[in-house]
């Protein structure tokens, strides 16, 4: 039977095991949307702006492991998801966005609705797809979801004409394989590099591991911690590779640059060794490349080959499927114990106790993050937005299990923190989700607080509110002469309010004794529940490297004298 | 990233003829900084796919970065850097140069000298073509100059490894593929 194009998009879906859609109908998607009211086995979910929709798919696909499905239409619906995208591509996140397109013979002429979505997402996209012949759906759809899940992973955009998707009707042939004879992720690394990979650790005296995101994406943490314990091995996690070993693993040192831990970055200053397994060198980690780990040769196990030498030279590049790789390395490496090492870093930890909380009159974010992970026992998944609170919970969250903590690191894309949140309940309903909110950027995406009424999807919000765009006045106040020029809130809303406003439960928290019962409350609550903590204002995140520079500009604690603005990016 | 000298490098790709290939292409080189000095596209000997040449400038590790960069783009088969392979490598010029009487006699002696032909002749022009190698065209180019050259076009180069007749490595652009390696592949 003859199928339209909307309906082979459908079935594709079907065959792609997807089961939830966070997406905004339109004019030119809306065909897709009349087929899609006849599939109830793909679940619609209607967000209130389309950059909610590619940040849920987002959120939904780092939890499970899958991949998230968003939809909008053309023009404004498409442009609306580009933050979204973005965000998974710079994290490596699959996700898979269908578009509607105006009609073929509409195309170039400025028609109502058109944007050159594909133009628009090219660099932002791992691929994407302009499908013009309904025969090619199927296979762009089974492309596409291939393409986002395998190798390193990345979102992929599908726009599809309306008239295609309307009008023109085919079989329904569902590709056994993808046809992409240019795509070939590598598997099993070089065994050359591999056994080099070894010697070098296997000679190390200051050995580190540096897990990233890879760790998570490839299903690695056992052997993560395999390898570590093997060797012995102290490990420190990037900001998305956080959650990849138990925050309470006594070879778990926790972050390491621009806001990580002091010992951390004195750490990799002295190291002999690093170990980076599927982790980039951003420059958030790095700063100044010339001043990284200057005593360091360097082991780097990655899936996409462009990233090995790209910021730091690897004496070990390892291009492979970081689990497969970690098979094969496993076997070749010593048991071993590097005691004096150990030691030291014990003792730059005592040294540098870059998270001791001190006590405060006013609330501080710091502890109301702490109390968070203390009453929820580090059993939910902590989604943040970007700013102070982001960092706050990279350092004082602790984290169980793997995907637990959700956030945009690489681009930092405010906002985040309410529709993430939401795909990451849709993903895993069995675990509790709080969304770590900054004042700033729940007010981005607050509208989607309908989404999550609609649907009953039950998330709590912690919003850290210091009234502040905090991670900027932070700049303003440590390098551009505390001249906080538009960071400054005043016409916040009441977040009791608007939570009574939607018909569910604020709680406001402005004690330190408060805390833990507002957590508890909330989580007693049955559906989502807002929970506006009032934090001190002018707070501001330690330790500190200002962007662009190196441990010796590393302030541990609020400086003495101004500081000259940072040159690095921000 | 360490500079370790800018040099002419010369990479070649077989890509996938599709849609808004050259559009990846030209996007990525310029959103990374990379500068093309050339760029020459063209059907290979298999339908569906495409040969180009790029003749890229730049620090060795730029370069690597490049071709990883290029490799990554999902339409492009093959890429590599054949800057140290035996090469053919051949570009072709017009060039439309100023003609007098007294001068025409001279010039098409000097395009005879350098294997070119004459292609058009105009009342007060003629068309030169020449193929070869860069350095060749750039030598008629500045022998040609002084009688005044009114538009001259150059395809950039393109390049093919010498020798190497087995098939499988024909079959890509003419270097060695890892039996396993980096080109092994996931399933899933
Ligand atoms: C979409 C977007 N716009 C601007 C920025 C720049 N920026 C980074 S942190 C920050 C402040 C965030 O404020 P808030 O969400 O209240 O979090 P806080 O830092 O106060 O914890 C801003 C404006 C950004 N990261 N994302």
């Amino acid at each position: 039977m003859e199928l339209t194009g909307a309906e082979i998009v459908c079935e594709s879906l079907l065959k792609e095991g997807v089961d939830v859609i966070f997406g905004l109908p339109g004019g030119a998607v809306l065909p897709f949307y009349g087929a899609l009211g006849k599939y109830p086995q793909l679940r619609h979910v209607l967000v209130r702006h389309e950059q909610g929709a590619a940040m849920a798919a987002d959120g939904y696909a780092r939890v499970t492991g899958k991949v998230g499905v968003c939809a909008a239409t053309s023009g404004p619906g498409a442009t609306n998801l580009v933050t979204g995208i973005a965000t998974a591509q710079m994290d490596s996140v699959p996700i898979v966005a269908i578009t509607g397109q105006v009609p073929r013979p509409a195309i170039g002429r400025d028609a109502f609705q058109e944007t050159d979505v594909t133009g628009i997402t090219l660099p932002i996209t791992k691929h994407n797809y302009l499908v013009m012949e309904v025969e090619d759906i199927a296979p762009a759809i089974k492309e596409a979801f291939h393409i986002a899940r395998t190798g390193r992973p990345g979102p992929v955009l599908v726009d599809i004409p309306k008239d295609v998707l309307q009008d023109l009707r085919a079989e329904f042939i569902w590709p056994e394989l993808p046809n992409l004879p240019g795509y070939n992720p590598p598997g099993d690394a070089d065994p050359e590099q591999v056994t080099r990979a070894a010697e070098l650790i296997n000679q190390a005296e200051r050995p580190l591991i540096l897990a990233g995101h890879g760790v998570l994406i490839s299903h690695t943490y056992d052997r993560l911690i395999e390898l570590a314990e093997k060797a012995q091995i102290p490990v420190i996690t990037t900001l998305l590779g956080i959650s990849s070993m138990p925050t309470g693993h006594s070879l778990n040192l926790g972050m390491p640059g621009m806001h990580g831990m002091a010992y951390n970055n004195l750490a990799i200053d002295e190291a002999d060794l690093l170990i980076a397994l599927g982790m980039r060198f951003d420059d958030r980690i790095t700063g100044r490349l010339k001043d990284f780990a200057p005593n360091a040769k360097v082991v780097h196990v990655e899936v996409d080959a462009s990233e090995v030498d790209k910021n730091v030279k690897a004496d070990a590049p390892v291009v492979g499927d970081l689990k497969r790789v970690l098979d094969q390395l496993l076997p070749l490496v010593e048991p071993n114990v590097h005691i004096d090492w150990q030691r030291h870093l014990d003792d730059l930890k005592s040294q540098h106790p870059s998270l001791h909380i001190r006590d405060s009159e006013e609330l501080l974010p710091q502890y109301v993050l702490n109390s968070l992970s203390e009453v929820t026992r580090g059993d939910c998944i902590v989604v943040t937005g970007v700013g102070q609170h982001q960092m706050w919970a990279a350092q004082h969250c602790k984290f169980n299990s793997p995907n637990t903590l959700i956030t945009s690191g690489g681009l930092g894309a405010m906002g985040f923190e309410v529709p993430a949140a939401l795909g990451a309940k849709m993903g895993r309903p069995d675990k509790p989700v709080w969304s770590v909110a900054g004042d700033g950027g729940f007010q981005m995406t607050m509208c989607d607080l309908a989404t999550a009424v609609e649907n009953n999807i039950d998330v709590k919000f912690a919003i850290l509110n210091n009234g502040t765009l905090g991670m900027v006045h932070q700049w303003q106040d440590l390098f551009y002469d505390k001249d906080y020029f538009a960071t400054v809130y005043s016409g916040n809303p009441d977040f009791v309010k608007l939570a009574a406003a939607y018909g569910i439960t604020g709680l406001r928290v402005t004690k330190q004794e408060e805390v833990a019962d507002a957590i508890q409350q909330a989580m007693e609550t049955p559906g989502p529940v807002i929970v506006d903590f009032v934090v001190r204002e002018s707070e501001n995140v330690y330790p500190m490297i200002p962007a662009g520079g190196s441990i010796q500009e590393m302030m541990e604690d609020e400086p003495e004298v101004s500081v000259a603005p940072p040159s690095g990016g921000g | 990233m360490p500079n370790s000298g800018m040099e002419e490098h010369t990479i070649v790709a077989l890509v996938e003829d599709k849609p808004g290939v050259l559009t990846r292409i030209a996007s990525l080189f310029r959103r990374r900084g990379f500068n093309i000095a050339s760029l020459a596209v063209g059907k290979s000997e298999q339908p569906g796919l495409s040969r180009m040449t790029f003749v890229v400038t730049g620090d060795q590790d730029t370069v690597v970065q490049v071709t990883k960069q290029l490799d990554k783009l999902i339409e492009i088969i093959r890429v590599a850097d054949i800057s140290d392979h035996e090469t053919v490598a051949r570009e072709l010029a017009l060039i439309k140069v100023r003609t007098t009487p007294a001068t025409r006699a001279e010039i098409i002696q000097m395009v005879h000298l350098f294997r070119a032909n004459v292609v058009d002749v105009g009342a007060q022009s003629m068309v030169v073509e020449v193929t070869g190698e860069e350095d060749k065209v750039n030598a008629l180019h500045h022998l040609l100059e002084p009688f005044g050259i009114i538009e001259m076009l150059r395809t950039g180069l393109v390049a093919m490894v010498r020798g190497q007749e087995d098939p499988r490595a024909s079959d890509t652009i003419g270097i060695e593929i890892p039996e396993n390696g980096s080109r092994a592949s996931v399933p899933g």
